[in-house]
Formats: structure tokens, C-alpha cells, sequence
């Protein structure tokens, strides 16, 4: 047989780079401008429209590892409760005389442990699928906020706190700085490392990523502990935000993070999505939420938009790929691997 | 009057970018075992779904007793009387067998709604015992063995009063004694005037069973021939369009110490008291019928799941491998059954494909290097010839050749002393096999230790240097190739109650 | 021939004995509960007590069997908490508005108010096959949103319904109570159609091989969708009871209270991933988390408790199943002699 050469071009088009999700976003991005400065003449105002930034970036925290969720097939309802038990356990241990600075290093651990108890959970019990395994912790979480601070409030923090979520460098928010550095440092970590690349893999196929040698487990456990160290940010901003915090912070936290995640063009299905388009999505709502503000909508409102979106959303994401890939419930998956369902993989 | 019950003709079927049937004629006599055979892709499966109503064709006609029909969909099939059983059964495990059999006819009381669950279970009795199952209308279906679900596929069938039925691939997952039993229903169903297709890579399967076969090569009908007309040789040709002299190339490998060493290997369930070894150079077939536990001991042994006793010793030293990572980076590599499933990730590129069991290799401290990849990739597909136009080619878009050739390169990034390989020919075409055999010298010439698991005799005689026959979850015999031969190790293969008749056979 | 002797094998017979002993387990535990209870609080056991244990659980009793059948199909609801909120405050509204209204109607208008939302979701799961999580998430939001926006952030209270409303939920039929005679019917009807109707039985089939469904000429979407549009009226229907019994219709109606029918299911043997479930195990897992629901604040717990103990019960649940699962089939695997 002759020999053949094979090239190791990539295929390029303008065609194909053009016809992508993130233009369709910034489109959107644009229309919602448009339409907030036609809402309320006090919209369009450069400083106002940085500085409001700080309500809608602190859950933009935890955007970053729901997308590493999604594309992994799985899915996390539980990262509002985390955040909530760990700016309870903050303010809880602050109050109880911690030095702030170790109030907040708690305030990580705890939300980092509850994400490693759900990785956990996933990993010993591959029966069970990401969705009841969140639901349970969700439930969970919350309830042992409850438990420790009742229907109270807890604050009275330092003054310098507030700087995380009201400070600036400069003309420039820090929490859209200190986001902008996740941001950088999650999707570096997503489309340029090995780990990404066996995140991506594990979405697509997970046997397929097993049998490569894939340590699925680590992988599915690195995951969950980000996602609940980005919880832990999500609590340590919001609470610098509000000056307090209660058991019931953060309530539908999830339904607006999947839905950016979503909207960002992530399809459910897993195996796919670009980091760029759920950061898009996050300005997109948070902004729509901010105009609607300055025209006193009501947040229930917000509530039938954000809902709708991540219903069209996925609605379009479907359509265009040709619906979801139903993942084979998690034993159906162990079987064909051929495992014991207890056996580590 | 013609006895021709179903006739298909001019049918083309095309997809995006592939045609997969073009202009093929097919006629079927009433009350014949028909066989279907051909390379893969050569457009068979493609004919049966046309037939069932998975697909309909962009021309042609199809017609059922003389009469043009036109099958829209998988019910009208059904309603047509076109019935199909596939290799792999799908059922609902968590019902019962009786409701498998009759969903989607169940008999129900008009008035109150309900199902006659008793006359229901009864008429699946009387299925069951027509076709000699050992199990009753009641099991769950989930707690069957493969065998047995294909035996209520069967009656599946015969309760829709299916006039042809189609058998795609049904004896390969059985054992010979349940392709025995399997046979056996196949004449009794022709012998109650049901018409069969039967298609099999297996060519002893159809000479047992058929009277006529039908070759598809490349998309096109190439002819049918009465089975005791047509010799082998013609077959193959038939199907391939060239003759295959030097399947099995021969080979002169100098054979060094022992790299591979199994003792004691048990898994409950599934094997017990597997031993054998691999030295370097040298191919070790395992062979044995389906479900004997081969591919189970290679998986404990590449870490996919775990021994509960036994040792495996690599180069000399134990390996304890609790995840397949360990096994690759200790030297151990492994071609899974499942190309698709296990093997690779379809919607990625050959590249992505080939580096991802050594992704540390095309990183430094994580950070992805692109170039060294596509030139990894670029080096092991070319030396493996993989049919391909860029390394960023999907190996979707590969046939099964090419996609077990890029298998084979995900296995050479890393530096392997061992490589399993599961049934790696199983559904290639005649060309490409001839391709991977040549590879699987290279690389024991090349001084790997190569062990390789197949269920096809002509391989297993061809091109190993020793035979491990496994039966039931324990190693049987293990021997020389020289010394083998196809009755030996049937003998050594089949459930002791049937030595007997093997026996028999050798005498004979 | 087969050599083998025609026996039929017991294999099949594993999962079955394995659920009689769930719910034995089941009936035991209630038992013992139930007792350890009264020991604590004299109060448990009396007329009184009951007859609310029983009006509530018949409430989750009917929520739950919709939500059964949902969760056989593989999927899951997290909207009924909110289709319950829009139900009831429409019809509180309508009885506001119109106060000589037939209680009877106020029911029906209730259902049809679930079954709008209940095939919105079936239509997005079963047509454009959105993932039940996130179809159920949205709508969830947005009906709570709708619900907001209709009573225009006030309540409606027990001196705006009409005695005709209230009474849905206190009268009493042969003597016993609404509410229970409805849930024990609807438990009747469910038994039944599901153990033997044709649609049933094949609900469990998209359940367990929703590919071969397709294949088998059962029409998997419509199923999907009805399975959807049953919940949607049940939760309307127990969106109405529940404001009847509540004399009291808000925003934050129900809120959360999926989570409680989630808890009835996985405890009464309904599988997560599908396939399987039976309403005798639905019964009891409804009566054992009524009797928590009723008995935890009776022994002082504090309700601040609840969500923890819930969550921890649902968990609790789920790794039971698990762990049944994998005994058996590890008792299945000891039976293949090598």
C-alpha cells in the first residue's frame, strides 16, 4: 500500500466564524442596551453602568464552574445553598469573635467542603444522577443555615468588607477585577489544559474517556470542589454587598446561573461550549436586570425573563444541534463499562 | 404463481455526503432462510432498516407478495409482518417478560381498560415452551442472559404473527450452544412457513442454516446464489472483489522473556483461576465462545474493574492496577470491544483522539501543546496508514478500519510493553483486516507482547503463536499454535456436556 | 434439544421479593415511629391530630402520585410547588370575584390551571426535549413570577372566600373528610391505571428503554407529555384544596413543597432513574413523611429543623435504594457458579 501523507491543517472559514453562538450574544447584549436607554434616559451613564456591576457579578462567580459542570453532562441545583451556609458560617463565626480575615478563609473551606461532599457523593454512588445528588445537598445546606441562624440576621462586619463588592481600584470595580481574573483563569483552564481537554472528553463519552486512562473520579471531584470554592466567592461577595446575611440569601441563585450558563450557548448535552459565551450571558442578564431596576420592575418579573430565557435558550441550543443526548442513567453507563457499580473508576 | 414474498427493487437510499444503497434489488422466497452478507458499510444494515421502516428509500419499490407496499415508518412494518431481531436485544428490564412480548398488542378489557393479565401470561407460556426457554413469563426481564432475551425477541415475533423475519448479526453474542438452540428455532420458524433473512459474518452460520445468500459490496447488489453453488473462495471475492490470498502474513519474530504474567486470576461471577503468560514478540490468542470471561479478565487486568484474587506481574514486577491510568502508565494497553462506545470520542478529531490517553506527554505543567500533538498524531496515523485527509479529520467520518488503526495510535503515545486487543477485527471489512493484522506483526516484531482476544478461528489459528482457551470463566487448555487445530479447541471451548458429541466429531 | 431440564428460573424473582421487604421495612418503621411519638407527646395520637395528619397527607398523597408517575418516566418536577401557588390564587380570585360560584367549579378551574402549565412542560420535555431539570426550573420561576403578578402582591385571606370554598376542605363525605376521600380515590384510580391499563403499563416501558419505546410503536412523546399534564392537574387540584384548607392564598404559596413530594416518593421504592415504582410503596412513603411532617413540631422540634431533617431523609432514602441495588445484584452475580 503507498504511502499517505496526511496534513495537520486546521480547517478554517470565514463562513464558520462568523456563524457562531457568542455573535448571536453580543447582538443581544447590544438589543438589551438599546432597549434599557429607551426604558429610562438614566441608563446610559459609563460610570453608573460599571459601577452597578456589582449586583449581578457576584453570582458571575459561580458561572464559571457551572459551565465545567454542564459540559461534563452533569448539572448543580445545590450552589445556592452552599453559598448561603457559608456566608451563615462567616458571619456566624465573625460575630462569635474570628478575626475577619479567618471568618472569610472559613467562609472558603466551608463552601469547598460542601462542593467535595456532592463530588463525593457522585463518585461512591454512580447510580445516583447529578440531579438528585444536588437536590438532597440542596435541601441539605440550606437547612443546616437554618438551623444554625434561625430566620436572624448576621453582620455587623468590619468596615473595610465592604470594600470587596463597593471598593475600585481606580475607575474600576474590584469585583469585576477580581472577576475578570477567574474569569481568565477558568477559561485558560478550560480550552488550554489537560484538564479541560479530559473534561470536554468525559462529556462527550465518558466510557470512551475511562477507558483512556481518564481518572474520571478526580476529575469529577476537582470539578465539585471549584464549584464549591466559587460558591465560596459567590458568599464573601454578596455578603460585602448586602452588610449581612440570613439563612435565605441566594435563594434561586441556580436558576439564574444555569440559565447564563445556558444562554452562554452550553448546551445541556455536554461535550460543548465556550467559556466566552456564558461571560457574555452574565452582562446580558445582569444588565436587563439593572435597566428593569430603574424602572422599578418588580424582581418577579425578572423572574419570568430569566426562566423564559433559559427555556429559549436551551430551546434554540436543541434545535440547532439536534436535541439532547439523553445520558444513559449512571448505572446503565457503569454496566456497559462493564464495573460493579461500588467499583472506583 | 410466484413464490416470492418480499422483493425490493431499485432501491437507493442516500445521505448527506453517502450513498448508502444504490440501485439494489433484493427478492426473498416464501419459507427460505435467506442469508444477507457482505463487508461492513457494504449497505446490509442499511437494506434491513429500509425493510423495517427505519428508513424509507429515495426510490424505488417495495413489494409484498407481488403487491407494492410502502413502509412508512417502523409500525407499518410491523403490521406488514416484518419482524427483526438484533444483536443487540432491546427490552424493557424492568418488566416482565410477558409484557416485553406483548407491548404494543396488549389484549385489554374494552370497558374497564385493564389488561387480562392472565390470558396475557398464559399466551406468553405457551410461546416460551413452544421455543424450549427455561425461564417463565413472570421474570424480569433485566435478570435474563443475553440468550434468553433473544429468545423472547423470538416469541416477540411469533406473537405478531411475523411472516419474515430478520436476524441481524443474532448468533454473536450467544455461545455455541445457544447458537445451537438458536438455529434449531430458525429451522423450526422456516419449517411454520416464516421467511428469514439472516445476516452473519460467520460463514459456518450460514452454510448451516441457509439455502440461498445475496452479496452486497460497495452500496450495490452483486448476486444471490443457491449456498451449495457458491464456494468459499467465490464468496469472498464476491464480497471483496479481489481474492484474498495472503490474509495472514507470515511472519519471523524472534521471541524474548516473559513480559506478561497472570496467576490465579478471580473475579466472582465472572472468572476463576485464570492463569497464563506473554512474552515479548510473541501474539497470545484467548479464545473461547462469547460470555467464556475474555474480555472480563483483560479489564481486570488493564484496571477497568478489580480482581478479587489473584496476581498480574508486568516485566517481572506485580501491578496492581485499580484504574486503567495505572495499567497504561505501568505498559499496558488495551483495544476495547466496543470501538464506538469505548474507544473512541466520535465527535472529535483524530488528533484530540489519539492524545488523550497521554495528554501529560502534549503538555508541560497542564498547558496543551497543539503543534506536538498534530505531529504525534500526524507520525502514528501515517505509519498506520490511517485512510484520512488531516489529522483534524472527525473520526466519525472514518470506517471501522481506519477508526481501530487511530484505536491502535492512542495505545503507541505512551511506551507500552503489553497490548490487549479485544476482538479487534470485529466488524472491519475483509481489506482492512488484512491492515490490522499486518500492524499486529510490526508491533510484535517490534518486541511488544501482544495479547489478543478473538472469537473468529481462521485469526486465532492464523496469527498466533499460542492459544488460551477459556470455557465458562476458567481457563480450559492453553497450547501451541502449532499444535492446534479448530477441533481441539472447540473441544476445549464447549460446555462439558457437549464433549461428548466433539467426540464424536474427531473420531468421525 | 436443550439438555437443560425446563425449570423455570428464579433469577427474575430477585427484585420482586426485594421490594416486599421495603415495604414490610416500611410498615415496621411507621409502627415504631408512630409509637415513639405518642411516648413523647400524649397529643399525637388523638382525634384531633389525625384527622390534620390525614388532611395534610392527603395533600401530598395526591401530589405524590402524580409526581410517581413522573419520576418512572425518568424525569422530575420541581414546578408543582408553584403550579400549586397559581392554582389556588386563581381560583381564590375567581371566588373573590364571583362569591356564589359552585365550589365544584372553583376545582375544575383550579385543574385547568395545572394542566396549562403541565402541558407547557410536557411539551417542552416530550416535543423539544428539554431536560426535565431545567424545563421544570424555568417554569417554576415563571409561574411563581405569574402568580405574583396576578394578586398584585396581596393575599387573599379567609374573609374574602366564601364559605362554600372553605368548606371544600373541612366538609365531609359518608363522614369522612374532603380531602382524604379525594386522595383515596385518586390513590384507587392510579393503582389501578397503572397496574392495568395498556397506558400504564407502558409509562413503566418509556421508563425503562425509552429507545426501544420508539421502536415498539408506543408513542413515547405523548406518554412523556401526559405524564407531565397529570401532574399539572393534580397540582392544580391540590393548589385548590390546599387554599381551601389554608383559608389562605399568597404569592409564596407551597413554596419549596416539591421537595416534600420528592421525599414521599424516593421513600415509598420510586426509582430516580425510572422504570420503577409501586403505589402500595407510594402509600406508605406518603404516610411515614406525614408523620414526620405532623409529629416533628409536636416534639418540639424546632421548624427550623425541618429542612435539614427533610434533606437528610431524602439522602437518607436514595443511598437505601443504592445499597439494596447493589446487594442484589452482587447476590445475583454469587448465584453464577464458575
Amino acid at each position: 500500500m503507498s504511502e499517505r501523507e496526511i496534513s495537520i491543517d486546521r480547517p478554517r472559514s470565514l463562513k464558520r466564524f462568523f456563524f457562531q453562538w457568542e455573535w448571536l450574544l453580543v447582538l443581544i447584549f447590544v438589543a438589551v442596551n438599546i432597549i434599557n436607554s429607551g426604558l429610562s434616559p438614566y441608563y446610559l451613564n459609563f460610570g453608573s453602568l460599571i459601577g452597578s456591576t456589582n449586583s449581578f457579578l457576584d453570582m458571575a462567580f459561580l458561572v464559571l464552574p457551572m459551565t465545567f459542570v454542564i459540559i461534563l453532562g452533569n448539572i448543580d441545583i445545590s450552589v445556592a445553598s452552599t453559598v448561603a451556609l457559608s456566608a451563615v458560617i462567616m458571619a456566624v463565626g465573625f460575630n462569635a469573635g474570628l478575626p475577619m480575615p479567618l471568618a472569610m478563609l472559613l467562609c472558603l473551606v466551608v463552601s469547598t467542603l460542601c462542593g467535595l461532599f456532592n463530588g463525593f457523593l457522585m463518585v461512591k454512588f454512580k447510580e445516583l444522577s447529578a440531579v438528585i445528588v444536588t437536590l438532597s445537598t440542596m435541601i441539605i445546606y440550606r437547612g443546616i443555615a437554618y438551623v444554625i441562624l434561625e430566620d436572624q440576621a448576621a453582620g455587623h462586619f468590619p468596615p473595610w468588607f465592604s470594600f470587596l463588592a463597593w471598593g475600585s481600584i481606580g475607575p474600576v470595580p474590584f469585583i469585576l477585577i477580581v472577576f475578570a481574573v477567574c474569569a481568565l483563569a477558568f477559561g485558560l483552564l478550560l480550552h488550554k489544559t489537560s484538564f479541560g481537554r479530559k473534561v470536554f472528553a468525559m462529556g462527550n463519552n465518558l466510557t470512551a474517556a475511562r477507558y483512556s486512562g481518564i481518572k474520571t473520579d478526580s476529575v469529577i471531584i476537582a470539578v465539585s470542589a471549584l464549584t464549591g470554592l466559587m460558591a465560596g466567592f459567590t458568599a464573601l461577595f454578596l455578603t460585602s454587598r448586602m452588610g449581612s446575611t440570613r439563612p435565605n440569601v441566594a435563594l434561586g441563585y441556580e436558576l439564574s446561573v444555569i440559565a447564563m450558563v445556558v444562554l452562554g450557548g452550553v448546551s445541556t448535552a455536554g461535550g460543548a461550549g465556550r467559556i466566552g459565551g456564558p461571560i457574555l450571558a452574565i452582562f446580558i442578564i445582569g444588565y436587563l436586570n439593572y435597566g428593569l431596576g430603574l424602572v422599578n420592575i418588580k424582581a418577579n418579573v425578572l423572574l419570568i425573563i430569566i426562566g423564559s430565557l433559559l427555556i429559549l435558550s436551551v430551546l434554540v441550543l436543541n434545535l440547532r444541534f439536534g436535541g439532547h443526548r439523553r445520558p444513559a442513567p449512571p448505572i446503565a453507563r457503569m454496566i456497559a463499562a462493564g464495573k460493579a457499580p461500588d467499583e472506583k473508576a | 404463481m410466484s413464490d416470492i414474498i418480499l422483493e425490493l427493487r431499485e432501491i437507493t437510499k442516500t445521505f448527506p455526503g453517502v450513498r448508502a444503497l444504490d440501485g439494489v434489488g433484493f427478492q426473498l422466497k416464501k419459507g427460505e432462510i435467506h442469508a444477507l452478507m457482505g463487508e461492513n458499510g457494504a449497505g446490509k444494515s442499511t437494506l434491513i432498516k429500509v425493510i423495517t421502516g427505519v428508513y424509507q428509500p429515495d426510490s424505488g419499490q417495495i413489494l409484498l407478495d407481488g403487491k407494492p407496499v410502502s413502509i412508512r415508518g417502523p409500525l407499518d412494518s410491523q403490521r406488514l409482518g416484518i419482524a427483526a431481531i438484533y444483536q443487540h436485544v432491546t427490552c424493557y428490564p424492568d418488566l416482565s417478560v410477558a409484557e416485553n412480548i406483548f407491548i404494543g398488542h396488549e389484549k385489554i378489557n374494552p370497558i374497564t381498560r385493564g389488561i387480562h393479565w392472565k390470558e396475557l401470561h398464559a399466551q406468553a407460556a405457551e410461546l416460551l415452551e413452544s421455543l424450549d426457554a427455561d425461564f417463565d413469563s413472570k421474570a424480569i426481564m433485566g435478570n435474563l442472559s443475553v440468550a434468553q432475551q433473544q429468545i423472547v425477541e423470538i416469541a416477540k415475533a411469533l406473537s405478531a404473527k411475523a411472516r419474515i423475519v430478520i436476524m441481524d448479526e443474532p448468533t454473536a453474542p450467544l455461545t455455541k450452544r445457544e447458537s445451537e438452540d438458536l438455529y434449531r428455532i430458525a429451522e423450526g420458524l422456516r419449517d411454520r412457513g416464516v421467511s428469514i433473512i439472516f445476516i452473519s459474518h460467520r460463514l459456518e452460520d450460514m452454510y448451516r442454516l441457509a439455502s440461498r445468500v445475496t452479496v452486497f459490496r460497495d452500496s450495490r447488489f452483486v448476486g444471490t446464489w443457491a449456498v451449495d453453488k457458491i464456494s468459499r473462495d467465490e464468496l469472498i471475492v464476491a464480497m471483496v472483489g479481489r481474492s484474498i490470498t495472503q490474509l495472514f502474513p507470515k511472519r519471523k519474530v524472534s521471541i524474548g522473556e516473559e513480559v506478561l504474567k497472570v496467576e490465579g486470576l478471580s473475579r466472582t461471577g465472572y472468572f476463576k483461576d485464570v492463569s497464563f503468560s506473554v512474552r515479548k514478540g510473541e501474539i497470545l490468542a484467548m479464545t473461547g465462545l462469547v460470555g467464556a470471561g475474555r474480555t472480563e479478565v483483560c479489564e481486570a487486568i488493564y484496571g477497568i474493574t478489580r480482581a478479587d484474587s489473584g496476581r498480574v506481574f508486568l516485566a517481572g514486577k506485580e501491578l496492581r492496577a485499580a484504574h486503567p491510568s495505572e495499567a497504561l502508565a505501568k505498559g499496558i494497553g488495551y483495544l476495547p470491544e466496543d470501538r464506538l462506545k469505548q474507544g473512541l470520542v466520535l465527535e472529535w478529531a483524530i488528533a484530540a483522539n489519539v492524545t488523550l490517553p497521554s495528554l501529560a506527554q502534549f503538555s508541560s505543567f497542564g498547558w496543551m501543546n497543539r503543534r506536538r500533538e498534530e505531529l504525534k498524531a500526524k507520525e502514528l496515523a501515517e505509519k498506520l496508514q490511517v485512510k484520512a485527509n488531516s489529522v483534524h479529520d472527525l473520526v466519525a467520518t472514518l470506517s471501522g478500519g481506519n477508526q481501530q488503526k487511530v484505536i491502535v495510535a492512542k495505545l503507541l503515545t505512551g511506551d507500552m510493553k503489553v497490548i490487549i486487543l479485544d476482538e479487534p477485527t470485529k466488524g472491519v471489512d475483509v481489506g482492512a483486516k488484512a491492515a490490522i493484522f499486518e500492524i499486529m506483526n510490526e508491533l510484535a516484531a517490534a518486541g511488544y507482547g501482544i495479547v489478543m482476544v478473538s472469537s473468529e478461528m481462521p485469526e486465532v489459528l492464523g496469527m498466533s503463536d499460542r492459544i488460551v482457551v477459556m470455557r465458562e470463566g476458567r481457563v480450559s487448555a492453553t497450547m501451541d499454535t502449532a499444535d492446534a487445530t479448530q477441533e481441539k479447541i472447540l473441544g476445549a471451548a464447549m460446555a462439558a456436556a457437549r464433549t461428548a458429541d466433539a467426540a464424536v466429531t474427531e473420531q468421525a | 434439544m436443550s439438555a437443560d431440564t425446563k425449570t423455570p428460573t428464579t433469577r427474575g424473582r430477585i427484585v420482586r421479593s426485594g421490594e416486599g421487604f421495603r415495604e414490610l421495612g416500611l410498615l415496621v418503621f411507621i409502627a415504631i415511629l408512630a409509637a415513639a411519638f405518642q411516648i413523647r407527646n400524649h397529643n399525637f395520637l388523638t382525634i384531633a391530630n389525625i384527622k390534620d395528619l390525614l388532611t395534610n397527607t392527603a395533600i401530598l398523597g395526591i401530589l405524590a402520585v402524580g409526581m410517581m408517575l413522573v419520576l418512572i418516566t425518568g424525569g422530575i418536577d420541581l414546578s408543582i410547588g408553584a403550579t400549586i401557588a397559581l392554582a389556588g390564587m386563581t381560583s381564590a380570585l375567581t371566588g373573590m370575584a364571583l362569591p356564589h360560584i359552585n365550589p365544584l367549579l372553583s376545582i375544575l378551574e383550579g385543574m385547568a390551571v395545572g394542566l396549562a402549565v403541565g402541558s407547557v412542560i410536557g411539551l417542552l420535555v416530550a416535543r423539544f426535549k428539554v431536560l426535565p431539570i431545567i424545563a421544570t426550573l424555568g417554569i417554576m420561576n415563571i409561574v411563581r413570577g405569574v402568580t405574583y403578578i396576578e394578586s398584585k402582591g396581596a393575599w387573599v385571606s379567609s374573609y374574602q372566600m366564601s364559605k362554600a370554598f372553605t368548606d371544600i376542605s373541612t366538609g365531609t363525605t359518608f363522614g369522612v373528610n374532603n380531602l382524604v376521600v379525594i386522595a383515596v380515590f385518586i390513590f384507587i384510580v392510579f393503582w389501578y391505571f397503572v397496574n392495568h391499563t395498556k397506558t400504564g403499563r407502558r409509562i413503566y416501558a418509556i421508563g425503562s428503554n425509552p429507545e426501544a419505546a420508539d421502536i415498539s410503536g408506543i408513542p413515547r412523546r405523548k406518554l412523556l407529555w401526559l405524564v407531565y399534564a397529570i401532574m399539572g392537574v393534580l397540582s392544580g387540584l391540590a393548589g385548590v384544596l390546599w387554599v381551601s384548607k389554608f383559608a389562605s392564598a399568597q404569592g409564596d404559596t407551597a413554596l419549596g413543597y416539591e421537595l416534600n413530594v420528592i421525599a414521599a416518593c424516593v421513600l415509598g421504592g420510586v426509582s430516580i432513574s425510572g422504570g420503577a415504582g409501586k403505589v402500595s410503596g407510594l402509600l406508605l412513603g406518603t404516610i411515614l413523611l406525614g408523620i414526620l411532617n405532623n409529629a416533628l413540631p409536636l416534639i418540639n422540634v424546632s421548624p427550623f429543623w425541618q429542612q435539614f431533617i427533610q434533606g437528610i431523609v431524602i439522602l437518607a432514602a436514595v443511598l437505601t435504594n443504592v445499597a439494596v441495588k447493589r446487594n442484589n445484584q452482587r447476590l445475583a452475580l454469587r448465584k453464577r457458579a464458575i
